[in-house]
């Protein structure tokens, strides 16, 4: 396995214990997972992010409006009540490109991130968590009246 | 660019809240200007949020995060004075950094 490949699949909370520990330059540690960015299907995403076996949980939750106006500013807050959370990513499944963003979760750092995303259509959105034990995920379908697939 | 950041980060004794407001286009690169025009994408693609030596949360984005990015998250500890520090790298290779004391 390259460096490069172990960065991206579980070597975040490694990358920051290294960039913490000043052996990493911040420049090093800003992986991006490029291929996992661009790929389109919830099922490919999952599956090139190691999670192809996940499962869904009720403790992995999302909370959205149920119908937002405006696509390209809609506030999600995406969280998981299983202990050892290491990471949180976020899925839209009808985007153009389905990853929307990933979060690595230190230790010490609450397992709930809020922020804003596009979406283009309604569909759901999926959070995907990996604990020490596996990938989880919950998901909640909102309506979008007005696309934020242009912005 | 400038891309001015806003930062608040708020302790309530055990834990401290951060809220961040960016600065930042966030093209996807679908996007087509008024004389029709493809706009290139433009897009934050990694963030790292510093406690002192301690990286309290990093992140990895695609351009559908909303333009202008907003982000909050607790972390445990953190004490009024101390500071805490938002950078961020993008697609173009752009880069912003900016602290903010903990209140």
């Amino acid at each position: 396995m390259e460096r490069r490949d172990f960065l991206r699949q579980g070597g975040g909370s490694l990358a920051a214990a290294l960039l913490g520990a000043g052996w990493l330059t911040p420049a090093q540690a800003a992986e991006w997972n490029r291929v996992a960015f661009e790929a389109k299907g919830v099922d490919v995403v999952f599956r090139l992010l190691g999670a192809g076996d996940a499962t869904a949980s009720g403790d992995v939750y999302v909370t959205a409006p149920e119908i937002a106006e405006n696509g390209a500013v809609v506030p999600v807050t995406v969280g998981s009540r299983l202990p050892g959370t290491q990471s949180i990513a976020i899925l839209i499944e009808k985007n153009p490109n389905t990853l929307t963003a990933m979060f690595d979760i230190p230790q010490g750092t609450a397992p709930e991130v809020h922020t804003r995303v596009k979406m283009a259509e309604t569909c759901r959105l999926y959070a995907l968590v990996r604990t020490e034990n596996g990938f989880h995920f919950g998901a909640k379908e909102i309506k979008i009246t007005l696309g934020g697939c242009g912005g | 660019m400038a891309y001015p950041m806003k930062i608040r980060a708020n302790s309530d004794g055990t834990e401290t809240e951060v809220k961040i407001l960016m600065s930042h286009p966030m093209e996807t690169g679908r996007r087509k200007d008024e004389d029709g025009n493809p706009v290139p994408a433009h897009f934050i693609r990694n963030i790292t949020v510093t406690h002192g030596d301690v990286v309290v949360l990093s992140a990895q984005w695609g351009p559908a995060i909303s333009a202008n990015p907003f982000l909050s998250f607790r972390f445990r500890g953190g004490v009024p004075g101390e500071m805490v520090k938002v950078a961020w790298r993008d697609n173009l290779g752009d880069t912003k950094s900016q602290e903010a004391m903990i209140a």
